[in-house]
């Protein structure tokens, strides 16, 4: 099966986020007070073959632990779906 | 002693680090191409700055894959000296060679300057030749040179001399942790540094301060190989 | 493959060439050169060909008037890049783009794409570039959109130029109205080669092979340059505009220089504005030869591109080469060591056409020279603009004025004046460990490798002069550069030059055109430095309004000996400061075209006219200067250029990071006292030497016939003070200026 894997990084939530604090700054300042904090981060979209889902999920993990992201500083969540060829 | 400079695709300083190396202690220095799996030969071997695969995805996240990587793994266990500069510094990072991770600086602004070091640790056999708490002038040029790690890790890092280079306080360039500018592993025999020493070998660049750390590795190779 | 596109009698009776920007005219001329109606790929690549961009119709008459020889000169104009003899089999390639439109639009891309261009040029030519430099021009900083046009065009150049690894090592800002939300980006290269390696674009011997390398081809920036051409690029699509991959640059050049070093490569050029149409026709123009093109072969980022669509894309970070016949292999093995393609398309032929094939049918087919010499050369009219004719003498001071002591600090704190270190602190300027001068001095020097010379470089142009009187303001921008290269202790040696101006369908305008030009060629010729490259940028106009005639000049000095660098820092406490030129210039010319009016009278800046430039003065006291610092006199020496003479002793000051002590040394009028301190009069250098080299510089002046003035000293008082008829003007703490000049622009934009 073709699967598509939307995967989300973010920063971990110990890191500061420089360019999420500078957004911040920059709404206050458009008057979207309302708004007390954001995150920045990269999104992806890997499209990859696997035998079921439970396989594209094995390998996803694998590919953000050992490429996708810096553990050190950097989380992930991911979305998977079938697609067609 | 015997040095190489490694290549990848997007270095830009290896022919900087390689004329330093000519100029101060090493006239045998030699560039290796990344595709390189043997590098037994080599007494040192320089990871040099640039923007290796455009720095895409992270800084070094995708050179560390290179084949050559793997021998400078083998190197290191075997505990020949390697010295990461700028984007080396960040390979080794994300190969986890060195602790920690290079973040994009807290001003999300690319900065080159010729910026004041402490040496934090006079005593490794890179920093030999500095005298301990010595301000030096070293250029940097990164965009992602902003130096994280956790408290707990920071604090090992401290207590076991790991910290080699300080920005002086109140010229911290990039918003590092502790103001970090180069740590080395606990084995003592890789160093990885944000500024370039290879930029600070003439009084025309400004700066002679770096000649002392290649010094200082050349001498320690020395004492450990004074039958040579 | 399908794809519907009008045909050829379609786009006569519906007149779609009209949307290509090809006139009726045009498209009549083109009809006879072919002796039948183009089809869509045909009239597309002619609509390029004969752009503005692409066949510099609209200049092409002025620029003939420039002088482009002499002994130093190894190529000449005409090719991607100039070369100058450097000496020892060595050549400096240079060469100035604009990449205004682009910029305007999207404003990181089309900076750094700019940068990625004119690498490209040099690294054409087979020469290693070694140094960038960029003219920038915006509207004033307390514009939310200039603000946003300037910060993200200085981090394109950086991210672009860090990455590939090539030090920005110089340039100039400028800030004024009349580049509001139309910005100019001006990025020049600078390469070192061996003479005996020198690279041409000349596609010749047939049946050699034509090969693509490089990047794969896509959809993007279709029509790239006739939109550089075109009035309102604001109306136009941000499809247009190129995504740069300086990761993909580094590659190419490094397996460009590796493949012209087999000397296996007969030509090679740059695939630019208007990709693979222009660089094929130029190639084979310069060659007298006809090439054969494949677009099948051509690999493609998106599937389905027509051959139209792969003859105008103007994806970046593309050569178009030209081998010796068997031997592709050469370039097949380097382009794969370095990761990237290398695909042959085609082959040189000897019956002048341009054919573009699509498998095995023809899809077009035009001789070379009906692209080429047979693109339209336009009779601009040119009209003297009216405003020139009611300019005024300028005033010596205002009747409301500043004290000189807020002049100063106002002045300081000026954009254009201030410190730029903002801008160059995010450009690598080291990489390469040549960079012997930083930015923020005079010149950049560059050293060159493997030997004790260095390369002085610099760019200057000021829009304003050349509004006033476009004449005296183009030969003004080449007395600059070359008097900033004395300065650091470089000899002139040749010239590119970055023409932009607005509309030249605008009598007036094409005016300050030719009238410019006519001005640069005369001062080229006075300092010896022909102009060996360039680039005209035309239509630079937003909303109406034209912007300054800014012609941009870029020099390359040669030092035989670096050691004879001469900062434009003060140096030592009890050094003695002089003036070479008249001090008291101003005293006639008054505060014309000065920062001083801009900012106290900014609606009469316009009104006055500019000082007086004479240029066998400017020569000699430019000779003075260069032989005090051969002979060893000189400590420090920078020009008496925007803000006058108080603002050029304090940025001397700042820098050197030490106090000035001077003294006006002549009696001056208290209303005429504002021009001679703040007066933007030209050919003056101010100095410092040793006190017992002061007659040195009296005998050096003399003998040059040049005045020379005494004016003060230096002190380790860390104070900047000016005394003028026996009283102190001026009395500030240096650190107060400093701080005023260096976070100036900081301050707009953290």
């Amino acid at each position: 099966m073709n699967v598509l894997a939307k995967i989300f990084v973010t920063l971990k939530d110990s890191v500061l986020d420089p360019q999420g604090k500078a957004v911040t700054h920059a709404l206050h300042a458009l008057k979207y007070g309302a708004v007390s904090d954001v995150r920045i981060g990269k999104y992806m979209e890997v499209t990859l073959s696997a035998n079921s889902l439970d396989d594209a999920d094995r390998l996803v993990r694998g590919m953000c632990d050992e490429l996708l992201t810096n553990p050190v500083i950097e989380k992930f969540t991911f979305e998977l779906m079938e697609v067609s060829q | 002693m015997k040095t190489a400079v490694l290549q990848f695709p997007g270095s830009n300083c290896d022919i900087d680090a390689l004329k330093a190396l000519h100029h101060t202690v090493d006239t045998m220095a030699e560039l290796v191409w990344h595709t390189t799996t043997d590098l037994s030969s080599y007494d040192l071997i320089v990871v040099p700055g640039g923007f290796s695969y455009g720095d895409y995805l992270r800084a070094g996240a995708i050179a560390r894959f290179s084949p050559v990587l793997k021998a400078v793994q083998e190197a290191a266990a075997r505990g020949r000296y390697i010295l990461g500069i700028c984007n080396g510094f960040q390979i080794l990072t994300e190969a986890g060679l060195l602790p920690g991770a290079l973040r994009r600086n807290e001003s999300l602004q690319f900065r080159c300057e010729i910026s004041q070091l402490v040496v934090a640790n006079g005593h490794t056999a890179f920093t030999s030749e500095y005298t301990e708490n010595e301000i030096i002038n070293i250029p940097i040029a990164h965009g992602e040179g902003n130096y994280y790690v956790d408290d707990e890790t920071k604090k090992a890092l401290q207590e076991r001399g790991q910290i080699v280079f300080r920005y002086v306080s109140e010229h911290n360039p990039n918003g590092s942790v502790d103001g970090i500018a180069g740590v080395i592993n606990e084995r003592g025999n890789v160093l990885g540094m944000m500024p370039h020493p290879e930029r600070a070998v003439s009084k025309r660049l400004g700066s002679e301060d770096g000649l002392r750390l290649f010094a200082s590795i050349l001498k320690s190779w020395r004492g450990t190989h004074v039958l040579h | 493959m399908s794809y519907t596109e009008p045909t050829a009698g379609e786009i006569k009776e519906q007149r779609i060439y009209r949307t290509f920007g090809v006139t009726d005219e045009e498209f009549a001329r083109v009809t006879e050169l072919l002796g039948r109606l183009p089809n869509y790929v045909e009239i597309g690549v002619f609509s390029v060909m004969w752009s503005e961009h692409c066949s510099y119709k609209s200049s092409r008459r002025v620029l003939r008037r420039f002088p482009t020889s002499g002994p130093q000169v190894l190529q000449g104009p005409g090719e991607n890049a100039g070369i100058v003899d450097i000496g020892d089999g060595q050549a400096v390639v240079f060469k100035i783009e604009s990449h205004n439109h682009p910029t305007a639009i999207e404003p990181y891309q089309g900076a750094a794409t700019g940068v990625g261009g004119i690498i490209r040029d040099i690294f054409t030519m087979g020469a290693r570039p070694v140094a960038l430099l960029n003219s920038l021009r915006f509207g004033p900083l307390d514009d939310a959109h200039n603000r946003y046009l300037f910060s993200h065009s200085v981090a394109g150049i950086g991210g672009y130029g860090n990455c590939i690894g090539i030090p920005t090592v110089g340039g100039e800002v400028y800030f004024d109205d009349s580049y509001t939300h139309n910005p100019l980006v001006n990025a020049m290269c600078v390469g070192i080669i061996e003479q005996a390696k020198i690279a041409r674009g000349s596609a010749s011997g047939v049946g050699n092979p034509v090969l693509v390398v490089g990047a794969k081809t896509g959809r993007d920036g279709i029509h790239g340059a006739t939109f550089a051409s075109a009035q309102d690029p604001h109306a136009k699509e941000r499809s247009a505009v190129q995504v740069g991959d300086p990761f993909m640059e580094k590659l190419l050049l490094e397996a460009c220089l590796e493949l012209i070093e087999t000397g296996k490569v007969v030509g090679i050029q740059d695939m630019g504005a208007a990709g693979l149409t222009s660089s094929s026709a130029e190639m084979a123009s310069r060659a007298g030869s006809g090439l054969t093109l494949d677009v099948s072969r051509v690999p493609c980022r998106e599937t389905g591109m027509s051959p139209y669509e792969i003859m105008l894309s103007e994806s970046q970070e593309r050569m178009l080469v030209v081998m010796q016949k068997g031997e592709e292999a050469i370039a097949f093995s380097i382009f794969e060591k370095w990761g990237l393609e290398a695909t042959v398309i085609g082959q040189v032929t000897d019956d002048g056409m341009l054919r573009i094939v699509e498998g095995g049918k023809v899809a077009g087919e035009m001789p070379v020279t009906a692209l080429v010499d047979e693109a339209p050369v336009l009779e601009r009219p040119s009209a003297v603009p009216a405003y020139l004719s009611q300019l005024l003498p300028a005033p010596t001071s205002l009747p409301d004025g500043p004290s000189h002591e807020d002049a100063l600090m106002h002045l300081l704190a000026k954009p254009t004046i201030a410190s730029k270190e903002w801008v160059y602190d995010q450009y690598d300027s080291m990489v390469r460990t040549e960079t012997f001068v930083r930015p923020g001095s005079d010149a950049a020097i560059v050293g060159v490798p493997g030997t004790n010379k260095a390369l002085g470089m610099v760019t200057d142009g000021n829009g304003r002069y050349v509004y006033l009187d476009p004449y005296a303001g183009g030969a003004w921008a080449v007395a600059e550069a070359a008097r900033n290269l004395v300065c650091s202790g470089a000899r002139p040696l040749a010239v590119t030059d970055c023409l932009n101006y607005g509309n030249p369908e605008k009598p007036e305008i094409f005016y300050q055109f030719e009238r410019s030009a006519d001005g640069i060629s005369e001062a080229c010729l006075t300092f010896g430095t022909p102009v060996i490259s360039g680039n005209v940028s035309l239509y630079n106009e937003s909303l109406g309004q034209d912007i300054y005639p800014t012609p941009v000049i870029g020099m390359i000095g040669l030092m035989d000996d670096a050691g004879m660098i001469t900062p434009s820092s003060f140096t030592n406490p009890g050094h003695i400061l002089y003036v070479l030129g008249d001090i008291a210039a101003p005293l006639q010319d008054g505060l014309g075209g000065s920062e001083y009016l801009a900012e106290f009278l900014p609606e009469g800046v316009l009104a006055y006219k500019l000082p007086h430039l004479d240029l066998g003065t400017e020569k000699a006291v430019q000779d003075a200067c260069y032989q005090l610092i051969q002979q060893g006199v000189v400590n420090a020496a920078h020009d008496v250029s925007d803000g006058g003479l108080l603002v050029a002793l304090a940025e001397s000051a700042i820098q050197g990071n030490i106090g000035v002590r001077v003294e006006v040394p002549q009696e001056v009028r208290d209303e005429a006292l504002a021009a001679l301190l703040f007066g933007e009069s030209p050919s003056r250098i101010v100095i410092e030497v040793a006190s017992d080299r002061s007659a040195d510089v009296e005998r050096v002046a003399q003998q040059l016939g040049i005045p020379c003035a005494r004016l003060g000293v230096v002190t380790d008082e860390l104070r900047f003070s000016v005394m003028a008829n026996g009283s102190k003007v001026v009395d500030m703490a240096i650190g107060d200026l400093r701080s005023a000049w260096q976070g100036a622009i900081a301050s707009w934009m953290n």
